[in-house]
């Protein structure tokens, strides 16, 4: 069993061999022809039907009607009843599962058959509409499998999602027929109106056994925790009526009420809080004098207004969802798609997808006993915190309830995530909706820790040839008392580096790494031989910076592990003239970058450098031979949403070496260039992460009157 | 050759013309009888008349579920009371929420009977509790009531196991069949099914109990704890193991365990099978037979290789150097290894089916374990191999965050349950699962003050919000005059100055009343005066006049100039979890004394800031206020100059930060040393309250800086002109 990560296609291309030319031209010739035939054939077979055959041929033409029946002798056996003790490992069957690189598991969809008793009576509609949707949305999903041997999960056709339109015995029976039935393990049905009068139970009455229940309506008695799913009750509304997203913010009510046929009970604490608070609760009720024609279902009256449901849904903050006979009602659809914040009355009721949905930042359940406070609760909720929910409410609708296909999917995943709990979804990607995940972050250096001091750093020079500056930089680095190794990365593939015996002698190991090709991004390459947290990038002419504020600069980089701490600082500036970035090397009074000439940063950001860099910018860079401290910032910047460190009031690196190089026309093709660069990664990032600040890291004694040798690092402060 | 060749190529294409001209018809036939083929094993059909299928249920039905024949729903919860009690519990049903509103959460436990001696390990509970924000020593305002007698070991077999419960339990007048009772269990049940009884009815009570099994608990009710030694600490607790993120995140070995073998009963089939995955490289997976005085009766033909194999590892080096380690059901669902792998980092893979996890309803094991099935021990190395190094790492950095946050300390276990059991009071008031999962951690989150992420300090980045651009400077007058001095005139105008101040309020803490609002300085913000109680700790009273979330904390003498307040507010707004503030102290370990010192001497590192100069999140006053249990405040209140190492102290434990430095002109340094040399009572005073905080705390939460945020420009030989803060550096 191998990783998917890990397999990669090693053949080469294979090789043809060399005919005689005469030979190949007879070949060539027939061959085509033979070719040219069998397109042919296809193209006037087959074509001229295509669009309406190949639905023909794929997928019979049929109707539910034309589906095989079955009969059921009175006497077939019936399951043992829903068992309550049932749990993934008890009753599931996961060896059916396996292990797959995908993490996926097979579901496979029983064909539709149409079920009577012996007295030829059907036992149920053969389906519903939405069970159809649900069935087709599985089959169309990367879950489903047509191979009844090779699937984990079995869905039967047989449609359970109103318990009111069944038979319960007969429903049973027909369950226990089919062919992999096997006391219903691995077995799992949808039911959204489940129980029935007098005592309306919160699960699905007909016997079961093993089978998983997806099922709307759990109260906590019922609800199989871990094994059972959760699931909305849908509204049909979803697909009829569009109302579009509402911005967040106050509404025209605060609380409303639409469901009809409440308890009495209930209506009653809601007048009482309406009377309380008078306008801004509003409680609709049905219509009693509608014109003939008029849908009762999509209209609500107070007194003698009457209001459109379910768009009244979008006037109001907060939307009452009280159960009914049974705890799961289609009205939260409804509400949530209006992005009202549902507030949720009825107690023991389990919510949708509670299992990975995180209702407090969605809804507010109130317990039903404390009904008449709900005004005052509601009331303690701050405005900003509403916002959210508001729009957290519509996420979920959007996600998981606007649909069969969502509610089925979901499902499914829930289920999936289960038996592959390694490869599960995490809580963000099930609970953030889209506004958030996009302007978020998730820093992967989040635990806040100050490495030790003893484990050092890992100088790493990027060099090509200037082999007397790098060796004046080796024994300058090496005198720094937290350095632990030094890692050359010789760019130079024309030229050997020079011989072990004419590098100077330091204190810390030295490596050299030849690299295959002459790219700038080979300094952010994740070097096995960097084993320390700490990297100090320095290029091969960085003389000038002193040993204290190279150990000042580490010291520093402990405080804040997860940024850039690097000495020069560069601002990036929105130029409005030209509506772009423009990149700032001028003395300012803020930093958005520092160079990394000579920086220290976490060697994680190798690896995102080197593995995860958005789009192209990576060749880009190697490509222009520039910019890749640029990148660098872009990076760590966006990933962790932080800024960077200057330490030091070093302004720029002067080599004595490249004076001569460093005139005014130079400087200019420089800069613009940079400019581009910071456009160009920009768009790519598709934002500008890169953080503003006004301030630079010193030592605590910097500066002040105080004697200089008792300050730790004394040494510090030419520009 | 040549013309054969030709020849069967003519013909072949000849037949394939003929295919062409004629057998299209036969050819079709033959894809369609295929296509019916594959319809049998295809996709779910497209049904020609899906569109005229009936909805499942009628709007109608949907819309009105309701039926006048049932009960009122009074009647229903009234009637619900009797059917689900015991095994059947919840918090509805079992639980008097009515005790807890007049006085809040409050827990009571029951005196210790004499003659009744509690395990050690019980004695740190009842000591957590009391040390609690929610203790109270009045039953009558009770919400909570924890029992006196020993409950957590109740294996009958077991030298602390305490008999006739039940007998003593109904002499308790408090008991009401259990209600509002928290009991708790870290063992229960005995040789050979350990099953999950107590031996005793325990009714209405909420269990808080070690390896429950999910089908004896009920959720929403139940609390499932992890197990922990006698020798786990009270309070404070060692830190995780992890002290840096290596990257790659993998160590020397891939997944360890290192146990007892059972060879008969409940959880030997799991630990009988653990030796197949041991490869001898980089997965070790050693078992022993030696336990228990008769293993030699039941000893296998393996027995005698694996203890030998069992004796070359050393335990706490696999656990250091693995980066997986199996945690197996071992009688009972839960072992020791699970706390044990937690903080060495290790993540920890599950093999115990059926194990409620420790506080699952709060905390998501998904983010730090791996949760295995015992049924498929064999998928395990492949599973955990495929993890990607980013997760692993990011598994490692939680495990760390969990230890530290509930479960280092018997206290963090304590007052974890107890808070779960808080939220579930008033659900709009508690704690969302990314509050539990997220640092610092649920307990360091108080829903009392907010129940909005952007109100607290710590979830500015993982939820694109930013703090308030504006600030409120918060001064604290003691002086005795009675009248306004000039320091506080001049630094009221100064503060007053800035473009980021929103108010200024001045806690008035002096004997005499405030003056009268016309001898206040004129300034362009709205002033405020509240008189405080004269108690150190006011100053860090949750007011509801600050508004902003930034507040600028001021002593009256305090000297700052508009620059400075502006240039380290936008310090702050950088780092609004930590203190920023100009004058600055230092801790450090006195090896001689054996206890911490403290210094206001110039030195080159920094940990307390003080209050009289800096800014800080306006939350941090209500977790001073709330969190903290009174006995804390109260030993800050009876010291003189204390409540401000307190607050550093307490920012410190939750962030595991240092505070921030920035730049100040010298003066009022100087006068700040002049102080401290002035009042060397005050100076051991600050001292003392600096280990007795150590010692409340279980350890020094304070941490070092070395570093002092200037002006980008700050003492740069450049024109004044270029520079925004010229005058810092006069």
């Amino acid at each position: 069993i191998m990783c998917a990560s890990a397999k990669y296609n090693t053949r080469g291309p294979a090789l043809i061999p060399r005919m005689k030319t005469k030979h190949r031209i007879y070949y060539i010739t027939l061959f085509s022809i033979v070719l040219l035939g069998l397109i042919a054939t296809g193209m006037f077979q087959f074509w001229p039907h295509s669009i309406e055959s190949s639905s023909d041929w794929t997928v019979e033409k049929r109707s539910v009607h034309d589906v095989p029946v079955v009969k059921l002798p009175a006497d077939s056996p019936i399951p043992e009843r829903g068992d309550l003790s049932c749990r993934m490992h008890t009753c599931f069957d996961v060896y059916r599962c396996g292990f797959n690189p995908k993490n996926k598991i097979k579901v496979y969809i029983y064909s539709l058959k149409k079920y009577v008793d012996e007295y030829g009576t059907s036992v149920s509609n053969t389906i519903s509409r939405e069970y159809n949707e649900l069935l087709t949305a599985i089959s169309d999903s990367e879950f489903y499998t047509d191979d009844v041997n090779r699937a984990c999960l079995f869905v039967p056709s047989i449609d359970v999602l109103n318990q009111n339109a069944l038979r319960i015995k007969e429903t049973a029976q027909a369950l226990a027929q089919l062919s992999r039935w096997d006391r219903g393990t691995n077995h799992l049905l949808f039911n959204m109106l489940p129980g029935g009068p007098p005592d309306y139970n919160t699960a699905l009455d007909v016997p079961r056994d093993r089978a998983l229940l997806a099922g709307g309506g759990f109260s906590t008695w019922t609800y199989r925790q871990g094994y059972d799913v959760s699931i909305p009750v849908y509204s049909p509304l979803s697909g009829e009526v569009d109302l579009p997203e509402r911005g967040p913010g106050p509404r025209r009510y605060f609380i409303l009420s639409s469901q009809m046929a409440l308890h009495p009970e209930y209506h009653l604490e809601l007048e009482a809080l309406q009377a309380e608070n008078g306008e801004s609760v509003l409680i609709l009720d049905k219509c009693t004098n509608l014109s003939d024609g008029v849908p009762a279902v999509r209209k609500r009256c107070y007194k003698n207004q009457v209001f459109d449901y379910p768009q009244v849904l979008q006037e109001s903050t907060f939307c009452v969802v009280l159960r009914g006979a049974r705890l799961g009602q289609a009205v939260l659809s409804d509400v949530l798609q209006a992005g009202c914040v549902p507030v949720i009355i009825a107690d023991s009721y389990i919510l949708p997808f509670s299992e990975v949905l995180d209702w407090k930042r969605a809804s507010v359940v109130i317990p039903e006993e404390k009904m008449p406070e709900m005004y005052s609760i509601l009331q303690s909720i701050p405005q900003r915190q509403i916002e959210e929910m508001q729009r957290q409410a519509r996420w979920f609708w959007e996600a998981y309830f606007r649909s069969m296909k969502a509610i089925a999917l979901a499902t499914l995943q829930i289920i999936n995530d289960r038996i592959y709990p390694y490869a599960a979804i995490s809580y963000e990607e099930w609970n953030d909706p889209p506004a958030v995940k996009w302007s978020s972050v998730s820093n992967p250096l989040f635990l806040p820790l100050i490495p030790p001091q003893s484990q050092g750093f890992t100088a790493v020079v990027l060099t090509y040839d200037r082999v007397e500056s790098l060796f004046r930089v080796i024994t300058e680095v090496s005198k720094v008392p937290s350095l632990s190794k030094l890692l050359v990365v010789w760019n130079n593939q024309n030229k050997n580096p020079p011989e072990d015996s004419l590098w100077p002698k330091i204190r810390v190991p030295l490596k050299v790494v030849r690299t295959a090709e002459n790219k700038l991004s080979n300094r952010f390459f994740p070097y096995d031989e960097i084993e320390t947290e700490a990297v100090l990038a320095i290029d091969d002419d960085i003389i000038m910076l002193t040993s204290d504020e190279l150990q000042f600069g580490y010291e520093v980089w402990r405080e804040f592990p997860d940024r850039l701490v690097g000495y020069p600082g560069r601002l990036h500036l929105w130029d409005h003239e030209m509506n772009k970035w423009k990149y700032e090397s001028e003395w300012t009074n803020e930093v958005s970058m520092v160079l990394t000439g000579a920086a220290f940063y976490h060697k994680y950001f190798n690896y995102l450098y080197t593995y995860k860099m958005p789009g192209d910018i990576k060749n880009w860079v190697d490509a222009h031979m520039n910019c890749e401290d640029i990148a660098m910032n872009f990076l760590v910047a966006n990933v962790t949403g932080k800024s960077v460190i200057k330490v030091t009031p070093r302004k720029k690196f002067k080599c004595p070496e490249c004076t001569a190089i460093d005139g005014l026309s130079l400087d200019q093709t420089h800069m613009v260039e940079r400019s581009e660069c910071i456009n160009k990664f920009a768009s790519v990032f598709g934002t500008m992460p890169l953080k503003v600040v006004e301030h630079r890291a010193d030592p605590v004694l910097y500066k002040d009157d105080f004697p200089e040798k008792l300050k730790s690092f004394p040494n510090i402060g030419s520009l | 050759m040549q013309t054969r060749k030709k020849y069967i190529f003519l013909t072949f294409l000849a037949s394939w013309l003929l295919l062409f001209l004629f057998g299209g018809d036969q050819l079709r036939r033959f894809a369609f009888f295929s296509g019916r083929k594959a319809e049998a094993r295809g996709n779910w059909p497209r049904w020609t008349d899906r569109s005229l299928l009936k909805s499942f249920a009628d709007a109608e039905e949907l819309q009105r579920d309701g039926d006048p024949s049932l009960p009122s729903p009074r009647q229903r919860r009234a009637a619900w009371l009797s059917v689900y009690r015991s095994r059947r519990c919840r918090m509805e049903t079992c639980f008097d929420f009515s005790r807890c509103e007049k006085h809040g959460f409050k827990v009571f436990t029951y005196p210790q009977e004499r003659g009744q001696p509690v395990s050690g390990t019980y004695g740190k509970i009842l000591s957590s509790i009391e040390r609690s924000r929610y203790h109270t020593a009045n039953p009558e305002e009770a919400c909570l009531f924890i029992l006196s007698i020993d409950t957590l070991d109740r294996d009958h077999l077991s030298g602390q196991y305490v008999r006739n419960v039940d007998e003593k339990i109904r002499g308790f007048p408090l008991w009401n069949g259990g209600r509002n009772h928290l009991i708790f269990n870290l063992y229960s049940g005995t040789w050979p099914d350990y099953d999950g009884d107590l031996g005793f009815d325990t009714g209405q009570a909420i269990l808080a109990k070690a390896s429950f099994h999910t089908e004896s608990f009920r959720p929403g009710f139940d609390i499932s704890i992890p197990l922990f030694s006698k020798d786990h600490p009270q309070r404070g607790g060692d830190r995780g193991w992890l002290y840096q993120d290596s990257v790659p995140p993998k160590k020397k070995y891939l997944l360890v365990f290192k146990g007892k073998r059972y060879l008969t009963g409940i959880g030997s089939g799991t630990r009988n099978a653990l030796h197949h995955i041991h490869n001898g490289k980089d997965i070790i997976s050693l078992t022993t037979c030696k336990h228990g005085k008769d293993w030699e009766k039941h000893k296998d033909t393996r027995c005698d290789k694996d203890n030998i194999d069992y004796e070359r590892f050393d335990y706490q080096e696999l656990l250091h150097n693995s980066t997986f380690c199996i945690v197996p059901r071992g009688r009972r669902l839960g072992s020791f290894r699970f706390l044990e792998a937690l903080q060495a980092a290790c993540i920890p893979v599950l093999l115990s089916d059926g194990w409620e996890l420790p506080f699952a309803e709060a905390i998501d094991w998904g983010k730090a374990a791996v949760v295995g099935s015992e049924r498929l021990l064999l998928q395990i190395p492949s599973a955990v191999r495929c993890i990607h190094p980013e997760r692993v790492l990011a598994f490692q950095q939680q495990t760390q965050f969990l230890w530290d946050a509930y479960f280092s300390s018997v206290d963090k276990i304590v007052h974890t349950t107890l808070e779960i059991i808080k939220d579930r009071l008033s659900p709009h008031r508690s704690r969302s699962r990314f509050l539990w999962n997220a640092l610092p951690g649920g307990l360091q989150v108080l829903p009392d003050f907010s129940t909005h992420l952007g109100d607290f300090p710590f979830y500015y980045l993982q939820h694109g919000y930013g703090p308030s651009k504006k600030f409120t400077a918060f001064v604290r007058a003691v002086s005795q005059a009675g009248s306004l001095s000039q320091p506080i005139l001049r630094l009221i105008q100064a503060v007053s100055g800035s473009q980021y101040c929103a108010q200024i309020v001045v806690l008035w803490s002096c004997e005499k009343p405030p003056p009268p609002s016309g001898k206040w300085p004129q300034t362009t913000v709205p002033l405020t005066i509240i008189q405080g109680r004269r108690q150190l700790s006011d100053r860090f009273f949750p007011f509801e006049a600050i508004q902003t979330d930034a507040v600028l904390s001021l002593d009256e003498d305090t000297s700052l100039s508009t620059s400075e307040v502006d240039f380290a507010f936008l310090v702050w707004r950088s780092f609004p979890e930590r203190i920023v503030g100009f004058p600055t102290q230092s801790h450090f370990w006195d090896p001689e004394q054996g206890r911490w010192g403290y210094t206001s001497k110039w030195t080159n590192e920094l940990s307390i800031v003080l209050t009289a100069a800096a800014f800080y999140h306006r939350y941090y006053h209500s977790l001073f206020t709330e969190y903290l249990p009174a006995g804390l405040r109260e030993l800050v209140d009876g010291l003189a100059a204390c409540e401000d190492i307190l607050m550093n102290v307490l920012v410190a434990a939750v962030t595991k930060l240092p505070p921030i430095k920035v730049t100040q002109r010298k003066q009022h340094k100087e006068v700040v040393a002049q102080q401290a040399e002035a009042g060397s009572r005050r100076f051991s005073q600050r001292q003392d309250c600096l280990n007795q905080l150590a010692d409340w705390f279980g350890y020094m939460p304070l941490v070092s800086s070395q570093l002092r945020l200037d002006p980008v420009l700050f003492k740069d030989q450049v024109s004044v002109l270029r520079k925004k803060y010229p005058s810092l550096e006069k």
